[in-house]
């Protein structure tokens, strides 16, 4: 602070809690919603206050689910959604860090074209080439699995340059000192690479599972079976049905639970969360 | 680059192996794909498939619809990306005054970066329901008519709104962080000489927040281009009357509801270029921000 103005102080403490209040409100709208029965909702509008059946809503959802819309259980899509989002999280950075670790510490024929192809992939996002991609996955026979789920969205090229980042910083007397005792690529790699790169690897992974879980046009495709729906993308299933009968209260349980897990993540990790997030923008 | 190298052919390729794969499998040859059925025209019962050269191309720049599209998408990326900077660098300024409570008040507004673009969808959307929704209500108490399932702009408020306050997060932690960069020391300097803090923002703060400000422009441009499919799908889904058919969208309509290949890869590829300029310059951007 430069100058004592507890005016100014003050009105910036009042902005800041209208701020806050604005940012939250939705959620709190869908919680106290989330906890009424289905003829709350009949009155006209809905109202701010939680009501008695938030234990009733939630379990029933996560047990049982909406079955008008065809949905499973929010429980099982919650556990698709996990699969998908750590398969996403641990696939990125495997191949991620094994393919920066390949072109900062090796010199082989094509190492900048191969730089390229994995560079080009920034500028090709999924929603782009959407159908095409599509059916590239559908000849392989990909369609309702967690393999279609996963494989197609684990390229990284900001993973690599990252990573590529993160090894040229390595000073390279570490790596004179392992060869002089004996160690091979591999081991280096192993003994000295990924434990000097732990917190980067921490913090991309919570930025990675956030991505994952949040995926939607791409489960919404890839799945046409209800056993491999992800919570996010199976909340318009549940939303469509709600025209036919308005079932607001379990609609909005439903979305609560979508964002539990990731929001407690970055609340919980928040140092991590923006250090990875810092970090893959650069 | 590294002095110390590791000698070996094989090994490199071996380490590269998955990720160029996957790169060749899921996106260079969707690409490619995509650029060849742009010059091809498929008949009605799609059996017959003809070059017909740039036409799907000229077809698109002479639709009136794809015309829409394009005014739709840029009115909606400025709008997104004016209202969700705007309202996260007011915040941005004010967290950056506190001491003890920052920590507080940052975790308090970053945990929106981590809703689902699909969720925040819905949650909007639930909000602005004309028949249960509590904005409807209140803005008919103050003589408005909300309904965004037959107005036009009523929809793109509502896409804006929706799409925008996911963003916050994201552009307050990066506004944040170019604030505490900027050193106190010029700031009192303009304090001696008698600068209020509205005029020290102005002529010192963000003029030196101006690299931050410039990354976050594009990186919030590609956002609301190329992220908001979900917002869009869980909402509007491009409605009324193509109101909210952002580019996007219209790929994935024209595509799999509507299956003309054709237009649909010719859209494609314009947006790959759309992209390729985008990432251009933000990279040359990035080049610029370690010599500020």
């Amino acid at each position: 602070m430069i100058e004592n103005r507890p005016g100014l102080h003050l009105a910036a403490h009042l902005l800041l809690i209208f701020g806050v209040c604005v940012v939250a409100l939705p959620v709190w709208v869908a919680f106290v919603a989330s906890t009424h029965g289905p003829t709350a909702f009949m009155s006209g509008t809905i109202p701010m206050w939680p009501g008695p059946h938030l234990v009733e809503n939630y379990s029933r959802m996560l047990d049982s689910g909406l079955s008008t819309s065809g949905t499973p259980a929010v429980g099982h899509m919650m556990m698709n959604s996990l699969i998908m989002a750590m398969c996403i999280a641990v696939g990125k950075i495997v191949i991620s860090v094994t393919s920066a670790f390949a072109i900062v510490y090796f010199r082989f024929p094509f190492r900048g074209l191969a730089f390229w192809c994995i560079f080009v992939t920034l500028m090709l996002p999924v929603e782009v080439r959407i159908v095409p991609t599509f059916q590239v996955v559908a000849d392989l026979g990909m369609l309702n699995s967690y393999a279609g789920l996963t494989i197609p969205l684990i390229a990284s090229a900001t993973a690599t340059f990252l990573f590529r980042q993160v090894f040229l910083t390595i000073p390279d007397e570490l790596t004179e000192a392992a060869r002089i005792d004996g160690a091979g690529p591999m081991k280096f790699f192993r003994d000295i690479l990924l434990p000097l790169s732990r917190t980067n690897i921490a913090a991309l992974f919570v930025i990675l599972f956030i991505y994952g879980w949040n995926q939607y046009l791409w489960p919404l495709l890839i799945t046409t079976s209800a056993d491999y729906y992800t919570i996010v993308a199976g909340i318009r299933r549940m939303a469509d049905a709600v025209d036919g009968l308005p079932q607001w209260h379990l609609v909005m349980a439903t979305a609560m639970l979508a964002m539990i897990p990731p929001v407690l993540v970055v609340i919980f990790m928040q140092r991590l969360f923006v250090k990875g997030l810092v970090e893959t923008e650069k | 680059m590294k002095r110390t190298i590791f000698n070996s052919q094989l090994l490199p390729w071996l380490l590269l192996a998955p990720q160029l794969a996957i790169t060749f499998i899921f996106f260079l040859w969707p690409a490619a794909q995509a650029i060849r059925q742009s010059f091809l025209r498929q008949d009605a019962f799609g059996i017959r498939t003809t070059f017909v050269g740039f036409e799907n191309f000229q077809r698109l720049l002479n639709s009136p619809e794809y015309l829409n599209s394009l005014q739709v998408t840029a009115v909606f990326a400025v709008s997104v990306t004016l209202l969700s900077m705007g309202f996260a660098l007011i915040l941005a300024v004010a967290v950056d005054r506190m001491i003890r409570s920052s920590r507080i008040y940052t975790t308090a507004l970053v945990w929106p970066y981590a809703v689902a673009p699909a969720v925040a969808g819905i949650l909007w959307w639930f909000i602005f329901n004309p028949t249960v929704g509590i904005m409807p209500y209140v803005l008919g108490q103050l003589g408005y008519n909300w309904n965004h399932i037959s107005n036009p702009g009523d929809a793109m408020t509502l896409v804006v709104i929706a799409s925008a306050w996911k963003q916050i997060s994201y552009n307050f932690l990066f506004f944040l962080a170019g604030l505490q960069a900027i050193p106190n020391s010029l700031r009192e300097a303009a304090a001696i000489d008698g600068a209020g803090p509205v005029r020290r923002f102005f002529d010192i703060t963000f003029p030196l927040l101006s690299p931050t400000t410039f990354f976050l422009l594009v990186v919030n441009i590609v956002y609301a281009m190329f992220d908001t499919f979900a917002v869009i799908d869980t909402t509007t889904r491009g409605g009324p009357a193509q109101a909210t058919n952002i580019l996007v969208y219209k790929v994935y309509f024209d595509g799999f509801v509507g299956q003309n290949m054709g237009s649909s890869a010719a859209q494609s590829v314009f947006l790959m270029l759309i992209v390729t300029v985008l990432t251009v310059i933000q990279f040359r951007f990035i080049e610029k921000k370690v010599a500020y």
